[in-house]
């Protein structure tokens, strides 16, 4: 299936969860945030989280900011 | 010195300075400018992540035990500023939030409007919230009564350096506070820093004048400098300015010459 990761559209296996393509992309999850489909996803909610065909999915991090 | 630390929202902070981070061209000169500045807090933002990253700035920052202060930098409606938090508190688990809700880039000015229903948004949902706003003291009495944590208004425009443009806006502010006063935006050298703090503000946040200046890790010691003897120059009470002089030496005594 196909969704979105930061903007980017992307082919990802089906039934794949949150914390999987998390920790699949990431070097580590420790300070990332996620948004899927323009509402917060939790991290307790990550390993549950089934993504959909077609799902936006924002990862956030800490940089440099005034 | 007695203790002097800045008490906000229930928790001590030992420096006054509050350093940002935007700007630095390297994360060396980030390390640099924590050290040589003494902060106890710096800010950060929320943006898209790069699986390529090396070297998280989270590290740097609380290796030093410097506290995260992540910001809503960019936002232009209180529905993103809202969701921006909710990402960086589940990001930083930190329930503290720069409040920045801005207008557009060129003035990076806050819409005061999206400003005040996001901080009431924020604090109903448990947030610490550090409002950057105008230096309108309407507006700070306003945020203040939603529940902020600390009000900061800007001196002038984000990243000028041109100083404290309306002092008596800010000694205003300062006047009626019930909370933390926190000199944001516009400073440009160490003088600026110290005007702000002999106005009474508790603390400044500045980030461009040491990011951007030649010598960022010593403009970063000029500026914690400057805070602290604006600080305590406003403990100790200034004379009041007067028209005439006023001879310092004994005007008695005179040998006749």
């Amino acid at each position: 299936m196909n969704v979105i990761i930061n903007g980017e559209k992307e082919t990802v296996s089906d039934g794949l969860t949150l914390a999987e393509l998390v920790s699949g992309r990431m070097r580590t999850d420790k300070g990332v945030a996620a948004a899927v489909d323009g509402a917060v996803a939790p991290r307790s909610t990550w390993s549950d989280l089934v993504l959909q065909d077609g799902a936006a999915i924002e990862l956030l991090t800490a940089v440099q900011g005034g | 010195m007695t203790d002097d630390a800045l008490v906000v929202a229930g928790e001590k902070l030992e420096s006054r300075l509050i350093l940002g981070t935007g700007g630095a061209p390297s994360m060396q000169v980030v390390e640099d400018i924590l050290d040589a500045s003494g902060t106890s807090m710096c800010t950060v933002s929320m943006r898209r992540a790069d699986p390529q990253m090396t070297g998280s700035l989270i590290d740097v920052v609380t290796r030093r035990n410097v506290r995260l202060l992540p910001n809503t930098a960019g936002c232009r409606t209180a529905r993103e500023a809202v969701l921006t938090a909710q990402l960086a508190r589940d990001a930083l688990d930190t329930d503290w939030i720069k409040l920045e809700v801005v207008a557009d880039e060129h003035t990076v000015l806050p819409d005061a409007i999206e400003l005040l229903d996001a901080a009431e948004q924020l604090v109903g949902d448990g947030f610490k919230v550090f409002a950057y706003t105008n230096d309108d003291p309407i507006l700070a009495r306003r945020l203040q009564r939603v529940g902020c944590v600390a009000v900061m208004p800007g001196g002038s425009p984000i990243g000028s350096g041109l100083g404290v443009l309306n002092p008596h806006n800010i000694a205003m502010i300062v006047a009626e506070a019930t909370v933390p006063v926190v000199l944001d935006a516009g400073i440009g050298t160490a003088s600026d820093a110290a005007l702000a703090m002999e106005l009474g503000c508790d603390a400044v946040l500045l980030a461009s004048p040491v990011t951007r200046a030649q010598e960022p890790a010593l403009m970063a010691e000029a500026m914690a400098a400057a805070v602290r003897g604006g600080r305590l120059a406003f403990r100790a009470g200034r004379i009041a300015k007067r028209s005439h002089a006023v001879a310092s030496s004994p005007t008695t005594g005179m040998a006749i010459l």
